[in-house]
């Protein structure tokens, strides 16, 4: 459980105290990863179940290798190769997945509302790992853990978010995690890209990059969905990068020399990103991916750890 | 009451830990390569003390490092919620050390049994000595310790708990309850 929550779907449920409690575990979590041996037997004899109906290679082997170094069985299961492909719908795959007994389902979906979905209709713990546009809550924890790790705290910071707001599952679970922890969110990008009403999230938005990440202490940088556009909403890439794209003069000249550049990758780079600056010294990008396997880790550890059926104190 | 320990007593106890730590490192010349983890958490604060005192005795001060078990229980399925987790903090090698393993009170040996199996993740040490201030008895695995501040007579429902100054205590004390008073 995460507080009173048996699953992990969205940020914009979970309060400042669900939200710091995987945070402060995930610090427990990353001492783990340092180790010479990498493992721990927590999680020994529960299995973990990766259901993913949508490309990830970051988001999947982190949550294999968390459920690994915590000792749980994880087994990977991809559409392409499954029974989706010869019409079998969303609840039975996971119905019948659940019949193996899995202690948690870990499921990414094109579908804003999947993972939900899923949890109204199988007993074990179910975690979002990006749902269509609507949160990809374990990227918005990893994003505040490597905030807190490089800033020290969210309190009274301020992060702009530069890109295809509209969108993007991670802007809204870094809104909803960063604005809990005490941080101001400014969000940026072409008018085309900024949803109506979006500032109801507590965030500002900005049209222009310079005004946006000015005075900032981080910036999360995003890509441009292609595969969830329709039509265009830009011009051309060429244009988006000039305009909101981060390189390194604009880096030199507006940045505060303290600010990190994050981004959930992949990175198009020369798009929103320049080599310069993706690979530069206030990139925390592959802090991010490292901070992404402890904050899972932590994650899976409450959803899966203990036996909630019972509630009786053991004896140390 | 009647069982526990004074101030005094337990000062005397910690001296009395560090002494015999030290004639035995001296003994099997492991005074060198001598390491100290204390368990989370009531050994963390008592493993700070006898690495003061075995500072004196040896003339070098030990490393000291931190083993939180709550990964490494046997009781994760029978639990309520996951346990709490708090920080592990070991940053010398154990490899080849003798490490001298701190706790507060011995009791049924679950503990031990964990930091054993979490310290061998760190390396495969020299040796490894048990050091506990309060023996109370009630072992429920096969473990003994190599060096016992005070050994405790208590019933099954009672609660031993070591209270050391920088836990916050008035003063050093070890005090017997009944469970749930």
């Amino acid at each position: 459980m995460i507080g009173r929550h048996k699953h992990c779907i969205s940020l914009a449920e979970y309060s400042r105290e669900e939200i710091l409690e995987v945070l402060d575990l995930a610090v427990s979590m990353k001492e783990v990863l340092q180790r010479p041996i990498k493992k721990v037997p927590s999680l020994r004899g529960k299995s973990v179940v990766n259901l993913f109906f949508e490309a990830s290679t970051r988001t999947r082997s982190s949550f294999e290798i968390a459920a690994k170094v915590l000792s749980a069985d994880a087994l990977n299961w991809t559409s392409s190769s499954s029974s989706v492909t010869k019409g079998e719908t969303l609840v039975d795959t996971a119905k019948n997945l659940e019949a193996m007994r899995p202690d948690v389902l870990v499921i990414r979906h094109s579908a804003g509302g999947a993972p939900k979905l899923v949890a109204d209709h199988v007993g074990c713990s179910v975690v979002s790992a990006g749902d269509g546009a609507h949160e990809h809550p374990s990227q918005g924890l990893l994003d505040c853990f490597t905030l807190r790790e490089k800033l020290g705290t969210l309190e009274g910071k301020t992060v702009a978010i530069v890109g295809d707001i509209s969108h993007s599952r991670v802007a809204r679970s870094d809104i909803h995690a960063m604005t809990k922890l005490g941080a101001s969110v400014r969000l940026c990008g072409p008018p085309t890209m900024i949803p109506a009403g979006i500032e109801a999230l507590g965030a500002t938005v900005h049209y222009q990059l310079r005004e946006a990440v000015e005075g900032a202490d981080a910036v999360v940088m995003l890509r441009i969905q292609h595969e969830r556009i329709g039509d265009p909403l830009i011009p051309g890439t060429r244009e988006y990068s000039k305009l909101w794209g981060l390189n390194a003069k604009k880096a030199a000249e507006w940045l505060r020399p303290s600010c990190v550049i994050l981004h959930p990758g992949p990175i198009n780079r020369g798009v929103e990103l320049s080599p310069e600056v993706a690979d530069g010294p206030q990139s925390v990008i592959l802090d991010q991916v490292q901070n992404g396997v402890a904050v899972r880790m932590a994650i899976l550890y409450l959803l899966a750890g203990g036996n909630p059926a019972d509630a009786g104190e053991a004896k140390a | 009451m009647e069982h526990g320990m004074k101030a005094q007593d337990l000062q005397r106890a910690v001296r009395g830990l560090a002494d015999d730590v030290a004639a035995r490192a001296k003994a099997a010349g492991a005074a060198r390569d001598l390491a100290i983890i204390g368990i989370r958490r009531g050994g963390v604060f008592l493993a700070q003390r006898l690495r003061a005192e075995l500072a004196r005795s040896l003339g070098a001060e030990p490393p000291l490092g931190t083993l939180d078990i709550a990964l490494y229980r046997d009781d994760l399925a029978e639990k309520g919620a996951a346990p709490v987790i708090g920080p592990t903090d070991v940053r010398f090698p154990v490899q080849g050390k003798t490490i001298l393993l701190v706790d507060d009170v011995l009791y049924t040996g679950r503990t031990v049994r964990a930091a054993l199996d979490e310290l061998v993740d760190f390396g495969r040490p020299r040796r490894v000595w048990l050091a506990v201030l309060v023996d109370r008895g009630g072992r429920e695995l096969p473990i003994a310790a190599d060096f016992v501040g005070a050994r405790i007579e208590v019933a099954d429902q009672d609660d031993v708990q070591v209270r050391l100054t920088e836990s916050g205590a008035a003063e050093d004390a070890v005090v017997v309850k009944r469970r749930g008073t």
